[in-house]
């Protein structure tokens, strides 16, 4: 240990105006970007997993369904996007969970900042996050012979949805993370909302096959208005109606669980 | 000058514990003060309503001045909390986290990295600095924690446990950098569960029992109200234990303990100079010693002697201990 240096470090004592709320959430958004440098893991483990039932049910029943694999790959991957990135949103609880554990969000909470930038910060990358996985699944998807009609600047739009829902479900993993006990169980109970969610809706199959009851679920769906808009936005053919039903969608999500997480957060723990 | 800390009649219930339970403090400006007590004594709680984490549900308190529950924002911003477990981000390199915290402190990118560099260097972690902090030692984990909390010198820096867990060299590095922040001038608190940790740093020290203060003073009057050293000794056939207890309470009187091995007994000593006496008493008595030491008090025995019971982990409630046995 060097005692002199030691001295030096602590001679010094000019303490710097507090950041702004803008600059302490871009530093924070700043720190997610690092922990998806370091740990590039977060983002496959979740978005291999639509990645696999891309080929799997482009293989397996692609030919059955559409006619053709190729005619099922332009059918299935602009909902394949949805799931994928509603998928990943489990992340931000997670992360959130985490911070709690390991105490990072008692250092956060006695630092001078803005008290909710940590979770501004957090949602901040995930837009990295969301993105990255999102353009995996294009990628594979042009690989298997996916043509957007409406080409990249369908494809942009139908991303931006994606993530305007994405966000707002962020918001419900942040209260669930810093409700329960471990990371794992964000895991659990966020899969139990997103897999029938997902599921139940038009991003694999049609609907119209499905039992009356089945159906008027998938028709309350916001994944199944998503899907279809995200489908509009890059073939053509958009329902400004589904597009209304997503935003509306994520005004309501946002509109409960934002301020609770915020309130949360500011709760001791 | 106001103090750095006046705190009276603190309160904290968690469910049906009362975790800190009327709790006063006073620690002056510019000094190294302990917080001595066994595991959840309510140490760590009373540290994390000073530093504002935690809501008071009675009493009140103010940090250098300001109302830790009125104004918040100006404790924050002039004290740093280094908690229990190191809250730094195990994902990121040493110099990000550090560089992190510069920036939420209010540091431009060019200062951030300026001064992160200097507590690496500081802080001898300059070569791990590239690393994940997944991969640091637990001492070095320990240091960055302490360094984190140090990129604006605090006037008033909390350390929860700072030695807990960590070999004795890293230990005596932390004590060096505590007797180093202290000479600068800033009032550290800090808990710990080793009496002869808060002796080494601590120029006064409170013992927590129960959510309470039971004593508070300079260390050296604590020592003496306990009766100041211990005089251990192992004798060569338990048999003869209940020989030399006896012995011992009538040289050395009445706070004998018998340690948990059969062979040990300890001893206060009121007055250093009866330690031959007894020792020669036990001969005449038979008692064949295998070894003999005299050491500073415990904190074992310090709260043997202050409440008359043995210092157990508080954390437990008795229902928690039958839990656990079956």
């Amino acid at each position: 240990m060097e005692s002199e240096s030691l001295k030096g470090v602590l001679a010094t004592t000019t303490r710097p105006p507090a950041p702004s709320r803008l600059s302490a959430s871009l530093t924070m958004g700043w720190r997610a970007m690092l922990k998806i440098k370091h740990v590039p893991f977060q983002l496959f483990d979740v978005t291999v997993f639509p990645l696999m039932m891309t080929l799997l049910f482009t293989f397996l029943f692609g030919g059955a369904l559409a006619g053709s694999t190729r005619e099922y790959v332009q059918f299935l991957i602009p909902g394949i996007l949805v799931q994928a990135i509603l998928l990943i949103t489990v992340y931000t609880g997670i992360g959130i969970n985490t911070d709690i554990k390991k105490g990072l969000f008692d250092r956060f909470r006695s630092l001078p900042i803005w008290q909710p930038a940590p979770l501004v910060g957090a949602l901040l990358g995930d837009v990295a996050r969301y993105s990255i996985a999102g353009l995996m699944v294009v990628g594979l998807g042009f690989f298997l012979g996916f043509r957007p009609g409406a080409g990249v600047g369908g494809v942009l739009l139908a991303l931006v949805l994606v993530l305007i829902l994405a966000f707002a479900l962020s918001w419900v993993w942040m209260v669930v993370g810093m409700m329960v006990e471990n990371p794992e169980s964000v895991m659990t109970s966020s899969f139990l909302v997103l897999f029938p969610l997902t599921f139940v809706s038009n991003i694999f199959v049609d609907p119209a096959t499905m039992p009356a009851w089945l159906q008027s679920v998938v028709a309350v769906n916001p994944v199944t208005h998503l899907t279809s808009a995200s489908r509009g936005f890059m073939h053509g053919g958009l329902q400004w109606v589904d597009v209304g039903l997503v935003l509306l969608a994520s005004a309501l999500i946002t509109a409960v669980f934002a301020p609770l997480a915020l309130r949360m957060y500011r709760r001791e723990r | 000058m106001t103090p750095a800390i006046e705190a009276r009649s603190l309160v904290k219930v968690f469910g049906a514990t009362r975790a800190v339970d009327g709790l006063d403090l006073h620690v002056p400006r510019g000094s190294v003060y302990g917080l001595l007590g066994p595991n959840g004594a309510g140490k760590t709680t009373t540290i994390r309503m000073l530093a504002t984490l935690l809501n008071l549900d009675g009493g009140s308190a103010r940090v250098l001045g300001h109302d830790v529950v009125r104004e918040a924002a100006a404790v924050r911003s002039r004290v740093s909390l280094t908690g229990q477990f190191a809250s730094i981000d195990e994902d990121l390199t040493g110099r990000e986290n550090l560089v992190l915290v510069a920036r939420l402190l209010g540091l431009g990118w060019r200062g951030a990295r300026e001064r992160t560099d200097e507590l690496l260097a500081a802080f001898d972690l300059s070569e791990a600095a590239g690393r994940r902090v997944r991969t640091f030692s637990g001492g070095m984990k320990r240091r960055m924690d302490i360094a984190a909390s140090l990129v604006v010198t605090p006037e008033l820096l909390f350390l929860d446990e700072p030695t807990t867990g960590l070999d004795p060299r890293s230990r005596s590095q932390v004590w060096d950098i505590v007797r180093a922040i202290a000479a600068q001038g800033a009032t550290v608190l800090l808990t710990t569960q080793y009496l002869d940790e808060a002796d080494r740093l601590a120029d006064r020290l409170a013992v927590i029992d129960h959510g309470r203060v039971i004593a508070e003073g300079r260390s050296r009057e604590l020592k003496r109200s306990v009766g100041g050293s211990t005089l251990h000794i192992r004798i060569q056939d338990p048999e003869e234990r209940p020989r030399a207890e006896a012995v011992l309470r009538r040289v050395l009187g009445p706070e004998v303990q018998n340690g948990a091995d059969e062979d040990h007994l300890s001893a206060i000593v009121p007055d250093d100079a009866r330690v031959a006496a007894a020792l020669s008493e036990l001969a005449g008595a038979g008692v064949r010693l295998a070894e003999f030491s005299m050491g500073q008090p415990t904190l074992d025995e310090v709260f043997f002697a202050l409440t008359g019971r043995p210092a157990e982990d508080q954390s437990r409630t008795p229902d928690g201990e039958a839990e656990e046995e079956k």
